[in-house]
């Protein structure tokens, strides 16, 4: 029997559909058009298999599409033109690269004759993406689109997870082939699920069994690979504390007696203090971020270290490991349990508290309980926090917003944190919650930003419009940009060098677009203005009047040791 | 760890792919690392690409960047060696002028001494060949740049293979066809 022949933007579209593809944010532009074409009859009637989010910028495509592969476990997928609509995904893409996040971003292309002669539109794609994707690959023929889209997916997905760009010239849209349909679920050259080394294991039991302050520090691996009850297991059967990355807040349920609160530069008191007390450091899925290990020179220098990782290039790049265990945590976490003893640290465990209780009295109670004065960040948060219940999924843009929302919020349900981490992309919130709320349509999304990563990507309220997709965004405005100018006063004698941002009407902005809006500025207001935000359907902007010279702390300034934490900024 | 600076080869296996090239140096520019020498040719493997590349760094961050290549999706293979390791070979071309050879006996004695051949003699110039290590093919460079006879001249990247007897990437090969990439679950 002879093989259909159809074009390759048809044959994208039957490529997309087996990977299992359901929302697409996009743009269309002239080099994607052929597709767009095509795409105009899987998105209604009876042909329908996609939903087209319409974004308003395509960086906007790319983080929705990150939000979406976070809070869903899938890979999100951006479909926009060649030229300047690829370049603005390309922070998108970087920051997917940075928090091992699964996109595939479809770019239109010129011709491939017309390829090298600056042509309208032109840019070379795979040569700007590949420092920052997993994979990128020009697709020059339309016979090809089937195994690329599927390889894509694949790498996209497998091992530790990332981002892949895909070029695909205009010829490779409009010319036909025989559609032969592919997947991929194996690449030569490609090693995702590194075998787990049986000995590695036994150094790494011997070592926790050994252990007597135990330390555990969770990453988003755990989250990556489906690990939780595994390492429920793994905590409790030794009885390990354990501090969770900001990226792996939700892999250990925030009230677990054995969650020692957030790594890094604002992270828990006690967490990054008896980082240089413990004497075995378990590394889980995580990458010693500078942001987590302060000085790398001074860093649990008393501790042996166990790094359990999927990626073999994490294993000793930022901080030396006595035992590497490579491997999916989702194997290498049972594999270490069975051979760990039961064991008890009551005496160490309780230790943590000394440290966790002065950061209470001097941080907590005054961030989230303030008798008097302006409204507070925390106090925002953590009332969202009890509104919500800990169910909700907190997506929160860069900057002060992202460390205090993610300090006091709480997590009781995995893959809840969508924030952008190693990156740190400002502008990244609203997107991203645009693409969590299709990646979890059944939650709650809080998206928490401030007055200038929301401008960053305050056009992204036009595609909140078009779609009323339910995102709560809760605006801390304190007409500042605040952790630079925290910075500034700490670092540059507050000499507040084009910190301070003279902000439009947000009610008239949200009211432009037809977005509910309410303001609170008094905090007897506040908790019935969040409750009224989260039982509203559809979305909901809420502008919090945010005290203009707020400091985050606890704070390991730059380039010192994370024992080395303050609970008051001097200055 | 020896922070020492020395002279590494990595040899890195490659599918044959465009744009290859480019994501192996981009990891050595990201680290401010001199790439010294580079030679691609086909491997005896079908479809594989065998790379040679030279540079002067320390063990800790030879380990880094060979991680960091090794990582890349088409690159199947990433190793790096010290001299020792390895049979290394180089490869250089001199031409030189005729006149100055035929005037000076020397000249001839120098290429003798070298073990080179003499691969075309006409009128104005000849062409040389040397085959050897580095310090040989420089040595014959600063012996006939003495008699000001030559005209250009020109080394080729190092080219190496390892002292183990098949190509180190044949068993990886195997294994990855017979046992596919494994799964999460």
């Amino acid at each position: 029997m002879s093989k259909e022949v159809i074009t390759g933007s048809e044959a994208l579209m039957r490529a997309l559909h087996n990977e299992g593809v359901k929302t697409i944010f996009g743009y269309p532009g002239g080099a994607i058009m052929p597709v767009f074409d095509a795409l105009y009859d899987y998105t209604r009637g009876e042909t329908k298999w996609f939903d087209h989010v319409l974004v308003r910028h395509e960086q906007a495509a790319a983080h929705a599409a990150e939000g979406y592969a976070r809070v869903s476990g899938e890979v999100g997928v951006c479909l926009v033109t060649s030229g300047p609509g690829a370049t603005n995904t390309l922070t998108g893409v970087a920051d997917a690269m940075m928090d091992s996040t699964p996109i595939v971003v479809i770019a239109g292309q010129v011709s491939i004759g017309a390829l090298g002669s600056d042509a309208f539109q032109e840019v070379d794609l795979v040569g700007v993406a590949q420092p920052i994707t997993k994979w990128a690959y020009q697709i020059r023929r339309p016979e090809d689109i089937a195994w690329a889209v599927s390889q894509a997916f694949y790498i996209a997905r497998s091992g530790r997870p990332g981002p892949v760009v895909l070029d695909l010239p205009k010829n490779s849209q409009t010319h036909t082939c025989e559609w032969e349909e592919a997947k991929v679920s194996y690449v030569r050259s490609y090693n995702p699920y590194p075998k787990l080394d049986d000995k590695a294991i036994e150094q790494a039991a011997k070592l926790i069994n050994e252990a007597e302050r135990p330390f555990a520090l969770v990453g988003q691996g755990v989250e990556l690979g489906n690990a939780h009850s595994e390492l429920l297991e793994f905590l409790e059967k030794a009885d390990i504390p354990a501090g969770r990355t900001l990226l792996g807040l939700s892999a250990l349920v925030s009230d677990h007696p054995l969650n020692m609160g957030m790594l890094g530069m604002h992270g828990s008191y006690a967490a990054n203090m008896k980082t240089q007390e413990c004497d075995v450091l378990i590394a889980i899925g995580m990458r010693f971020s500078d942001r987590v290990t302060g000085l790398p020179s001074t860093y649990a220098k008393q501790a042996k270290i166990v790094h359990l990782d999927i990626d073999a290039s994490e294993i000793d790049k930022n901080i030396k490991t006595d035992v590497a265990v490579l491997g999916d945590c989702k194997q290498s976490l049972p594999a270490i349990t069975r051979l760990l003893r039961k064991n008890n640290h009551k005496s160490w465990i309780a230790s943590f508290k000394q440290y966790a209780d002065m950061e209470d009295e001097r941080v907590i109670q005054k961030d989230i309980h303030p008798a008097d004065g302006p409204l507070l960040m925390g106090e925002v948060t953590n009332v969202v926090a009890e509104v919500t219940k800990g169910n909700a999924v907190l997506v929160n843009d860069v900057g002060q917003n992202q460390m205090i929302s993610s300090r006091y919020f709480k997590f009781n349900k995995k893959r809840s944190i969508v924030t952008s981490g190693g990156f740190g992309t400002m502008g990244f919130g609203l997107p991203a919650a645009i693409g969590s709320c299709f990646g979890a349509p059944d939650r709650t999304v809080c998206c928490f930003f401030g007055d200038g990563g929301f401008q960053m990507s305050i056009q992204e309220l036009g595609t909140i419009m078009e779609q009323q997709t339910p995102v709560k965004m809760i605006l801390l405005n304190n007409n500042y940009l605040g952790n630079v100018r925290q910075w500034q006063d700490l670092m540059f004698k507050g000499r507040h060098s084009f910190t301070d941002m003279l902000n439009p009407c947000y009610g008239d902005i949200a009211k432009g677009y037809g977005i509910p809006y309410d303001r609170v500025t008094d905090r007897n207001d506040l908790r019935a203005k969040i409750e009224k935000m989260i039982s509203t359907e559809g979305p909901y902007l809420l502008e919090c009047a945010i005290k203009p010279d707020e400091d985050i702390v606890p704070m390991t300034m730059p380039g010192k040791s994370v024992d080395e934490m303050l609970l008051e900024l001097d200055y | 760890m020896n922070q020492e600076k020395k002279l590494y080869t990595l040899l890195v296996y490659s599918e044959n792919i465009a744009g290859i090239l480019n994501q192996i140096s981009a990891v050595f520019t990201r680290r401010q690392v001199n790439i010294e020498s580079m030679n691609v040719s086909a491997s005896n493997i079908n479809n594989i690409h065998k790379y040679t590349i030279t540079a002067w760094s320390n063990e800790e961050q030879i380990v880094k960047i060979t991680k960091a290549i090794e990582k890349k999706i088409d690159v199947v293979k990433a190793d790096y060696y010290t001299d020792e390791q390895l049979f290394i070979h180089e490869v250089a071309l001199f031409k030189i002028s005729t006149p100055i050879l035929l005037e000076t006996p020397e000249v001839s004695r120098t290429i003798r001494k070298h073990d080179a051949r003499m691969m075309e003699v006409n009128p104005t110039y000849s062409t040389v060949l040397l085959a050897g290590l580095t310090e040989d093919i420089v040595d014959l460079f600063n012996c006939l740049n003495e008699f000001d006879c030559i005209l250009q001249y020109t080394r080729s990247g190092r080219i190496a293979v390892t002292r183990s007897l098949e190509e180190p990437i044949s068993d990886i090969l195997h294994q990855q066809e017979e046992e596919g990439n494994g799964d999460a679950e």
